[in-house]
């Protein structure tokens, strides 16, 4: 047995958006031959539409292939394709948990970024074997010496003779294959010990269930087995188990240690399979799960409510359906006065907060309306009391509160030195604590900064960009909670309170936000039959005003010749209006009106 | 076939589609005729078309009766009095003719009519709408009329020593630059030739007109300033003699508002001939296509569905300062839950002043009129 493990080679691709991850991929699965040409659709690991438009890998996908070395011996490849983002670095830590090395792809010309390296720190932790790759030599602005040094001196790993690959044209790609063979450590493993598999993705599917995605530590696995789920106790006959082809899943006799499958039990909700968790043998279990194991935790909080009140129940299907599939997106019932019935929506982070919005929309054709991103305060009550506030309509009494606490974040951005004044400036801005810069070479400089959440999950990365012409990388991670001043900000239209634009912020911030946020309502409330008073509130003290002037000239002053038709158009317009208007308390306010504030900067 | 009794007489409206030149802010349709060689042919068989059509609504009409014709446009004079008679004579062959009908005729305010006015009477034309706009001769100068003041005295002179007793004068507000003192000065000019009725509408830059081309919007008074020079000349006219009726119309007298006009506001059935002129009939919206070809062509009219429903008449009857009667609501159908509702949503409006709910009856006054489609819209969904 031990001779299957030692042609094994399991791994995954860390790169940086764009620096040619999928299209590396695509050309390993051509040279392999597991793919006929004729089926190849670009880019093939990145299974949904989203991920392809936006070239970043969202749910780790996996695949076995295998490959005629030149030794001539075949090898069984299972690539890991990980999600690139920080959002998702918990399920980047159980894929790299899976390989026994990563393919560490580099722009030949942009260098490393703040995201390839905090993955690769992260492969580097796991013990993974790197190898090195740059990409993209034929373009006119490759630098490969440079690129080289760069890893040399950044991650402390050889890189000099590392393949120089174009993905796109195939250049070099059987040597990089040649070196998984060669540098890549084969799985260890006992397949006679008791059961231990890592999930490390999983997914639904409409007739198998539940099909996890594992990479078999210990023992063997096979229909029939019986299993349990080791943190969450569930357990399961196991119905079939086999590899992932890269188009369809190919069942096997069984999975044994150093194997990375699939298994499937009739299993009905992917939260039964949470990505960390160890499957063990209910007959034979092992005496302790594998390491590292964490319930995914939102970070990011916000109100998804459907436009058209009557689409609710569509809305809960389409988050349950997407549930099964993501077992970290969270969401329970809330009701606003101003948008009705919704919920409350926990994410990872931003990017997964975009993506979930973006399929309900897309997949599930809803109209959505959100309400400002949120994160999770810690408020101590003057009782003792502790509540983790992720909504502001349930924040207390400002007279009740003793303290109240925000998550910060550590932040590393990647920057062409010329941009520091720029960077320091906006962190400076967002209430940001400044830690160290390092220089990763002559002209480029890694920023700490520790930064509070809230004061990124607006636009952060929006203003980075525009500061830095699209060159500075950004990535954080949360390093805890601080004492901090916070208030929390009302809208108040007509004298009544919008509950779904009402927002906690920061003491400091609270008079610009307020101001900010009362002249993009009058932009864009249109006059109404009424004068609508505009206010910002903390508590019940007015810091912000505006007036929205009663509409004078609304009329068809001529109509004449019996020309009703005219007329009635109109009307039918306005009727037509009237329904994309929100009513909040006595004042319409248009759909787009809404979004706008919401989208704030 | 037999004619009901209790089916209202009908009013008729002919729509003259030729004008000498079209003015830069209208857009009603009409044909320019300056420079064409075969205007008189067109004319020719446009007053056929209209005898033809005549007839056609007549064999469908559920009365033969009519009390107000009127010949609008376009510019009606230029048919020239001849085919004026040809049309009105066909009307009064087909149709019983009340005795005391009220028969319209628009014309532009120039000394060359004076002549045909005595032949206008003839053809049974008892009341006259000149399309005056202004009394100051910038104000006619920008909006490309072709009379001025003083010429449009002597016109209006002739046409009272002509025996005409009923005569309306158009103005315009909210143009360019127009100020209290212009708007006033047109008030006094009308009311010092003691005619019967003045109809003020608010400019509005239509799209494709040369108006909207040139961006004359820009240099008109903004809303806030059109709403105040409405208000202001519905004072003045007050003032003046002239009592406000309908959202841009003000009569001497109850007995001289435009009959015809009133029908449209009042949800009555009349027959609208020329082309773009509109009909209620027998229960029906329709009108004929924009196009002059068409229309003598014999191309029918247009459906455009039901007329008469209780949320049309509210539409309507709202622009008359009378307002409505919530009896003719349920009477068209109208359930008490609508008009609970109604009364619900009008209440606060009556606080702000812009209509008045007493005796079952809703009305706006001119601060509502001049927000009346918000209104409406408010009222009714």
């Amino acid at each position: 047995m031990s001779d299957i493990r030692k042609n094994i080679r399991n791994f995954c691709i860390i790169a940086h958006i764009d620096h040619g991850k999928s299209t590396l991929a695509d050309r390993i699965l051509e040279l392999t031959s597991t793919v006929a040409q004729r089926d190849m659709e670009d880019q093939l690991l990145d299974n949904m539409d989203i991920e392809r438009e936006r070239g970043i890998t969202i749910k780790a996908r996996a695949v076995n292939l295998d490959y005629k070395a030149k030794d001539g011996e075949i090898y069984h490849f299972n690539l890991i394709d990980t999600p690139g983002h920080v959002d998702f670095n918990y399920e980047v830590s159980r894929s790299l948990a899976a390989c026994e090395g990563a393919v560490l792809v580099v722009d030949a010309s942009q260098g490393i970024e703040a995201q390839t390296l905090a993955n690769t720190y992260l492969a580097v932790e796991h013990d993974l074997e790197i190898v090195p790759v740059i990409n993209k030599v034929d373009l006119p602005s490759a630098d490969p010496e440079r690129v080289c040094h760069e890893i040399e001196d950044i991650i402390g790993i050889p890189a000099l003779d590392a393949p120089r690959v174009s993905a796109k044209s195939g250049l070099n790609i059987e040597e990089v294959l040649e070196r998984i063979v060669s540098d890549i450590p084969a799985p260890k493993g006992d397949e006679n010990a008791p059961l231990k598999a890592l999930i490390f993705d999983s997914y639904y599917d409409s007739y198998k269930g539940v099909v996890a995605y594992v990479r078999v530590m210990d023992g063997t696995v096979k229909a029939g087995s019986k299993i349990r789920m080791m943190a969450t106790g569930a357990e399961f006959t196991v119905v079939e188990v086999g590899f992932m082809g890269p188009t369809n899943l190919i069942p096997a006799a069984s999975l044994a240690a150093g194997q990375v499958g699939y298994i499937t039990a009739s299993i009905k909700t992917v939260r039964d399979t949470t990505v960390g968790d160890t499957i063990t043998d209910v007959d034979n279990p092992a005496a302790e799960p594998l390491a590292g194991y964490r319930k995914a935790t939102p970070m990011v909080f916000s109100g998804v409510y459907p436009v058209d009140g009557a689409k609710y129940p569509d809305l809960r299907d389409a988050l349950e359906k997407l549930q099964l599939n993501d077992a970290s997106l969270s969401f329970e019932p809330e009701t606003s006065i101003a948008l009705g019935f919704g919920f409350r929506c926990g994410f990872l982070g931003l990017l997964h907060m975009e993506i979930i919005q973006e399929r309900l929309e897309r997949e599930f054709n809803l109209d959505l309306i959100t309400t400002a991103p949120s994160v999770v305060y810690k408020i101590t009550l003057t009782n003792g009391e502790e509540l983790m506030i992720d909504n502001p309509t349930n924040y207390p009494d400002p007279a009740l509160i003793d303290s109240a606490e925000e998550p910060f974040v550590k932040a590393s951005i990647m920057t062409p030195a010329s941009f520091i004044g720029n960077i320091m400036e906006l962190c400076q801005d967002r209430r940001g604590v400044y830690v160290d810069t390092k220089y990763l070479d002559a002209d480029r400089v890694e920023i700490h900064y520790e930064l509070p959440l809230n004061e990124i999950v607006y636009d952060f990365f929006d203003a980075l960009k525009s500061r830095t012409k699209g060159y500075a990388s950004f990535d954080y991670e949360l390093i805890g909670y601080r004492p901090s001043k916070l208030v929390k900000l009302d809208i108040l239209l007509n004298g009544d309170i919008v509950d779904a634009l009402s927002f906690i912020v920061h003491a400091d911030k609270a008079y610009p936000r307020a101001r900010k946020m009362a002249e993009k309502l009058k932009e864009n409330i249109p006059r109404q039959m009424f004068e609508v008073p505009i206010q910002a509130a903390i508590g019940g003290k007015v810091i912000a005003r505006e007036t929205v002037k009663a509409m004078r000239k609304d009329v068809l002053a001529k109509c004449y010749g019996g020309d009703i038709t005219r007329k009635k158009k109109l009307l039918e317009k306005q009727k037509e209006g009237k329904k994309r208007m929100r009513q909040l308390g006595t004042v319409e306010v248009p759909q787009d009106a809404f979004m706008s504030v919401l989208k704030l900067d | 076939m037999e004619k009901l009794k209790d089916i209202p007489p009908l009013g008729i409206y002919i729509h003259v589609p030729f004008c000498v030149s079209k003015c830069p802010y209208c857009d009603f349709y009409s044909i320019g005729c300056a420079g064409r060689s075969d205007t008189r042919e067109y004319m020719d068989r446009y007053t056929d078309s209209v005898k033809r059509e005549l007839k056609t609504f007549l064999e469908k009409s559920r009365t033969n009766r009519v009390d107000t014709v009127y010949f609008g446009g376009g510019t009606p004079v230029l048919l020239t009095d001849k085919k004026i008679h040809a049309i009105t004579d066909e009307i009064y062959r087909l149709f019983s003719v009340e005795n005391n009908a009220e028969i319209t005729m628009e014309a532009n305010p120039h000394t060359a009519l004076s002549q045909q006015l005595s032949s206008y009477r003839s053809a049974g034309i008892n009341r006259l709408s000149f399309g005056l706009q202004s009394a100051n001769d910038d104000e006619l100068k920008l909006l490309g009329r072709l009379h001025s003041a003083h010429e449009a005295a002597q016109c209006v002179k002739a046409a009272q020593k002509a025996g005409f007793e009923n005569i309306s004068l158009d103005l315009m507000t909210a143009l360019p630059y127009q100020t209290e003192e212009k708007l006033l000065n047109s008030v006094k000019f009308c009311s010092e030739l003691n005619v019967q009725h003045i109809s003020a509408y608010i400019l509005k830059v239509e799209e494709g007109t040369p108006f909207y081309v040139n961006d004359v919007q820009a240099i008109c008074p903004d809303e806030d300033r059109q709403a105040q020079l409405y208000l202001y000349i519905v004072q003045a006219l007050k003032e003046h003699g002239y009592e406000q009726y309908e959202i841009s119309n003000f009569a001497s007298n109850k007995k001289y508002r435009a009959r015809h006009n009133v029908k449209y506001w009042n949800c009555d059935e009349y027959i609208g001939i020329g082309p773009s002129a509109h009909s209620f009939f027998n229960g029906r919206r329709m009108y004929y296509p924009r196009d002059l070809k068409l229309f003598i062509d014999g191309t029918s009219p247009t459906d455009d569905g039901e007329g008469g429903g209780w949320e049309e008449y509210l539409m309507l009857r709202l622009r008359l300062s009378d307002g409505l009667d919530f009896d003719a609501l349920r009477q068209l159908g109208a359930e008490q839950s609508d008009i609970d509702r109604i009364i619900k949503k009008a209440q606060p409006m009556q606080k702000a002043g812009f209509l008045k709910l007493e005796n079952d009856n809703i009305s706006l006054t001119p601060e509502g009129f001049l927000i009346s489609n918000s209104i409406i819209a408010e009222l009714l969904f």
